[in-house]
C-alpha cells in the first residue's frame, strides 16, 4: 500500500550517494527487503520505472535480496525460518522463542558510471 | 564501467529523522504522546474515550486521530471536551511522521501531558511509519481471532504495549488465549499485555496504571 513513498525514499537515498560519487549515471540498486519489513518487491519496482524517470537513476536495474525472517529457540538456541502456523522450535518442541531476523529494509550499495 | 558505491543506508530514515524531531517538540513542551495501533473495529476510539474519561481528571489531554475519511472518530473524541485534530490521510493506509508534524501545531501543546494519536486501522502498515511518540500500542480484540500475531508478527513486534480488547464476548468465539499469547511472546518478549473490554470497562484499571507508570518514567 505505501510502497510509492517508499520507493521514493529510495530514489532519493540513491540519488544523494550518486552525487557524492560523482556519478552521472546509477546502473543498479541492491536492496535488502526482510520478510518482515512488509514491502512487496513487485510495487517497489512498478513504482521505481516511474519516479526515476527523468533521473540518473532512470532504467537502473533493482536487485532485491530476500531475507527471510527467522526465529530463534530459548531453549536450545536453534534458529529456524519463521512460518505462519505455530512458532514452537522443530527441534526440541520448546514454544519459547524470540525472533532473530528478518526486519532489514536498507539500501545495501549502489552502482554507477 | 561501472563502480560499486556502498550506501548502506535505511529506506525509512528520512520518516525516522521527523520523526525524532517530533519527539523533540514533544518533549519540549512536556507533552507524553501515545501511538494507538489496530485493525479497523478493535476497539481504538472505544479505548481513547475510556482513557480520556477516566485520566481527563488528572491530566489535560488531547487528541489527534488519523483516518482515510470522514471525522466520525474524531468527533467521538471531542465530544468529551478534549483538543482533538482530525487528519484525513486521503488513502493513505497510515499515518507518518509527517502528518503528525502538521497535526502538532494545530494543538495547544504547552496546555497538554497526554497526547493520543489514534492511527488508521491497519495491521500492516502503520508499523513501519514511527510517529516520534514515547509509547506505540496495539489494540488486538476477540472477534479477529487468536492467529493475528502469527499472521502480522511485524506489528506484534514494534510495541510497548498489547491490548486485548472485547474480552467480555470470549466465550462466544474459539479464541485460545494462550496460543495468542505464545505467538506474542515469540515475537515481543515481555510485552506489557492487558485483557480488557471498553464495553464492561472490566481490566480497564490495570492499563490505566500502567498508562500513568509510562508518563511517570
Amino acid at each position: 500500500m505505501h510502497e510509492l513513498s517508499v520507493t521514493q525514499s529510495v530514489l532519493e537515498i540513491a540519488l544523494r550517494h550518486a552525487e557524492r560519487a560523482g556519478a552521472r549515471r546509477i546502473t543498479r540498486l541492491n536492496l535488502v527487503i526482510g520478510e518482515l519489513a512488509s514491502i512487496v518487491d513487485d510495487s517497489v519496482q512498478f513504482y521505481w520505472d516511474f519516479v526515476s524517470r527523468d533521473t540518473i537513476a532512470a532504467g537502473a536495474t533493482l536487485h532485491f535480496e530476500r531475507v527471510p525472517g527467522t526465529l530463534r529457540c530459548l531453549a536450545c538456541s536453534h534458529t529456524f525460518p519463521l512460518n505462519g502456523r505455530d512458532y514452537a522450535c522443530p527441534v526440541c518442541g520448546e514454544k519459547r522463542v524470540i525472533a532473530a531476523g528478518g526486519d532489514d529494509f536498507r539500501l545495501e550499495s549502489i552502482e554507477v558510471e | 564501467m561501472a563502480i560499486q558505491v556502498p550506501v548502506v543506508e535505511q529506506i525509512l530514515s528520512a520518516n525516522d529523522q521527523l520523526a525524532a524531531a517530533n519527539r523533540a517538540r514533544l518533549d519540549a513542551a512536556g507533552v507524553f504522546a501515545l501511538n494507538v495501533m489496530a485493525s479497523p473495529g478493535a476497539g481504538k476510539t472505544s479505548l481513547i474515550m475510556r482513557t480520556v474519561e477516566r485520566l481527563r481528571a488528572e491530566f489535560r489531554i488531547g487528541a489527534v486521530d488519523g483516518d482515510i475519511a470522514t471525522t466520525i472518530d474524531a468527533d467521538r473524541i471531542a465530544s468529551l471536551g478534549v483538543p482533538t485534530v482530525q487528519i484525513n490521510t486521503g488513502g493513505a493506509c497510515h499515518l507518518d511522521a509527517v502528518m503528525l508534524q502538521s497535526a502538532l501545531p494545530r494543538l495547544p501543546l504547552e496546555e497538554l501531558d497526554l497526547l493520543v494519536v489514534e492511527n488508521v486501522g491497519n495491521l500492516v502498515c502503520p508499523a513501519s511509519f514511527k510517529l516520534g511518540v514515547h509509547r506505540d500500542v496495539l489494540i488486538a480484540s476477540v472477534p479477529e481471532g487468536d492467529d493475528k500475531p502469527y499472521k502480522y508478527p511485524v506489528m506484534y513486534r514494534g510495541v510497548d504495549a498489547l491490548v486485548l480488547n472485547k474480552m467480555d464476548v470470549l466465550a462466544a468465539f474459539d479464541f485460545d488465549v494462550d496460543y495468542f499469547r505464545r505467538g506474542v511472546e515469540a515475537l515481543n518478549p515481555g510485552l506489557a499485555f492487558f485483557p480488557l473490554s471498553c464495553k464492561t470497562r472490566e481490566g480497564l484499571e490495570v492499563w490505566l496504571s500502567w498508562l500513568r507508570e509510562q508518563m511517570r518514567i
